[in-house]
């Protein structure tokens, strides 16, 4: 996973402020917390000379910026559909005590994590315990997967 | 709902969406699963006599022809195809005196046998699920092979006696060569060194006893064997690491389980890989008193030279049935098929029906045609098929070539 030290080396480095962030450090680090979009930084969209260091951060962001709410990123390309992380989700056991919860597939329309297409797919994320005011540091899912195939930005 | 034939666990949550007769969006599949549902659209193989398209009724004939010209016909395969399937072939196999051998006799074989013949204590996998508060993997790696294995019964799932969790109610253990995606996840992985289980289970039984055991990090085997002591309901998987490992020394599975047994209650569950071995060799095993390796030609006989590795030296004709043992088996073994006349029965195309004289195209079962089939733990898990076919099953083309005979 890229880090702010990465995601500042992309920056303009001026500190030119425009953004409405004192320094391209801060910048960074709103970026990856996904404070900040990466056209927030008008400099590195608008002028020419830095076209290589913008596409090179839209590569490094896009994982990060497809992540969801609560900071969940699967890559489908890694995963085995194996359901380890569907069936160790609390959220699923509790929803869900005839399907997942049992090592079946979900039965229940509130499922956060299902199977489709032989990979994990992210429904009902406000169902997380890691989303909203209220979250928990949940980790069922990633620590169950055997492919690491599903990650917290 | 249909049942995935991915793989031994048959699988039978799937949902399909159907969009016009072929397969659309599919739920609770595994990737593995999934491969094996679109292959029915990939690589379909033809009928085929003397590499040349051919009628179905022609091949057909061309094959009763050839098998019952044979003075020694072997028929191999077996494990891909439905328990019917598997019993009309058997009715075919006595009839033309043949040899039949199946995948199990060069792999899981002894373990199955030991299991089939109650030599060794086994449970079904919905006990596991139920019950089981340590699963050991040895020498498998089901994440790998088995995707659904660990989240439907031996790890994640609550069952009646398992109601908290795996972090609290389960242990995984792997013991293997490598540190697979298996062993990643479980609570302990233990390495064993290639070539070194029977060594592994006597130091085990050494600890059982009490002894000091002669291994290079006692700390952790000892602390390996506590965990597996403490335990009210034991499993294990033993996969192919532990199958070839200890072949030469297969009493010592017994003397294991049985050591454990004393002390708590332990069960064996081989991860067969195809959808029904397990079911091959319990048909043959009712019917004959053998799970493999056995020969018609004279009454009913067992033994290793009816095993597809010597009878390949000495068989004059070939029935392959939903395998592929030209790619599967030794070089030299495949050279020998290669070089007889082969009736390839299979959905796909693939290096024995390229070789074979008479190619018979059949329907994917679980996926074109329904039936059943025993899980890896003996449990017989009925199907239909999933989308229209028309295609002959493998019980059809058996019933059509016996009555070419
Ligand atoms: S707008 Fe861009 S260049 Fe200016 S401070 Fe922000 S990140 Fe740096
Ligand atoms: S973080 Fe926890 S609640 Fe959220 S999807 Fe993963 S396992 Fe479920
Ligand atoms: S994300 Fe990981 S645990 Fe979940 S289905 Fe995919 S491989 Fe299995
Ligand atoms: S685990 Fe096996 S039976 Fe289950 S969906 Fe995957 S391939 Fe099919």
């Amino acid at each position: 996973m890229v880090n702010a030290m990465e995601i500042y080396q992309l920056t303009p480095k001026t500190n030119c402020k425009k953004c409405g962030l004192p320094t391209c450090m801060a910048f960074a680090v709103a970026l990856l917390g996904r404070e900040k979009n990466i056209e927030d930084c008008t400099p590195l969209v608008d002028e020419p000379k830095y076209e290589a260091k913008l596409k090179k951060l839209q590569e490094v962001m896009e994982p990060i910026m497809g992540a969801s709410e609560t900071g969940l990123i699967v890559h489908p390309e890694k995963c085995y559909g194996c359901g380890n992380c569907v069936v160790a989700c609390p959220v699923n056991v509790a929803n869900d005590p005839r399907g997942s919860a049992i090592g079946l597939g979900p039965k229940s329309d509130k499922a956060i994590l299902v199977v489709e297409d032989g990979v994990v797919k992210c429904l009902n994320m406000e169902e997380c315990r890691r989303f909203g005011p209220n979250k928990i540091m949940c980790n069922a899912c990633t620590a169950t997967c055997p492919s690491k195939a599903i990650e917290f930005v | 709902m249909a049942v995935c034939t991915g793989c031994s666990l048959l699988c039978e949550d799937i949902e399909v969406a159907l969009d016009g007769g072929k397969m659309g969006k599919t739920r609770n599949l595994c990737r593995k699963g999934l491969g094996h549902f679109k292959s029915i659209y990939l690589d379909r193989a033809r009928p085929a006599v003397d590499g040349k398209e051919a009628g179905i009724d022609e091949a057909i004939d061309k094959a009763a022809g050839i098998l019952k010209n044979a003075k020694k016909p072997l028929i191999f395969g077996w494990s891909n195809s439905t328990l019917d399937a598997q019993k009309a072939g058997l009715e075919l196999a006595r009839e033309l005196g043949a040899v039949v051998d199946d995948t199990s006799s060069i792999c899981q074989g002894w373990i199955v046998e030991k299991v089939l013949r109650k030599e060794i204590p086994t449970c079904t996998l919905d006990d596991v699920r139920n019950y089981a508060d340590v699963s050991i993997f040895w020498g498998s790696d089901p994440s790998s092979s088995h995707p659904r294995h660990l989240s439907r019964f031996s790890y994640y799932p609550r069952g009646e006696k398992r109601q908290r969790g795996y972090e609290e109610d389960r242990t995984a253990i792997t013991i293997d060569v490598r540190k697979s995606p298996t062993a990643d996840i479980s609570d302990e992985y233990y390495r064993v060194l290639p070539g070194g289980d029977a060594g592994l289970v006597e130091a085990m039984i050494s600890v059982l006893d009490g002894k000091i055991p002669r291994v290079e990090d006692k700390k952790k085997l000892i602390s390996l064997v506590t965990n597996m002591k403490k335990s009210r309901f034991g499993v294990i998987f033993p996969g192919l690491g532990m199958v070839y490992s200890l072949k030469g020394r297969k009493e010592l599975l017994d003397a294991l389980v049985e050591k454990l047994n004393q002390s708590s209650r332990y069960s064996v569950i081989p991860m067969v890989g195809h959808y029904n071995m397990r079911g091959f060799n319990q048909t043959l095993l009712d019917q004959t008193g053998f799970i493999n390796r056995v020969s018609f030609q004279d009454g009913v006989e067992s033994g290793p030279e009816h095993s597809v590795m010597e009878a390949a030296k000495t068989c004059d004709a070939a029935l392959v049935i939903g395998s592929d043992p030209v790619s599967s088996l030794p070089a030299a073994v495949a050279r020998r098929l290669a070089g007889m006349p082969v009736v390839a029965v299979d959905p796909h195309r693939n290096l024995t029906t390229d070789v074979a004289r008479v190619v018979i195209p059949s329907a994917a079962s679980g996926l074109e045609a329904g039936g059943s089939a025993l899980r890896m733990d003996g449990v017989e898990i009925k199907f239909d098929g999933v989308v229209e076919s028309e295609r002959m099953t493998d019980l059809e083309i058996l019933a059509r070539i016996k009555e070419g005979l």
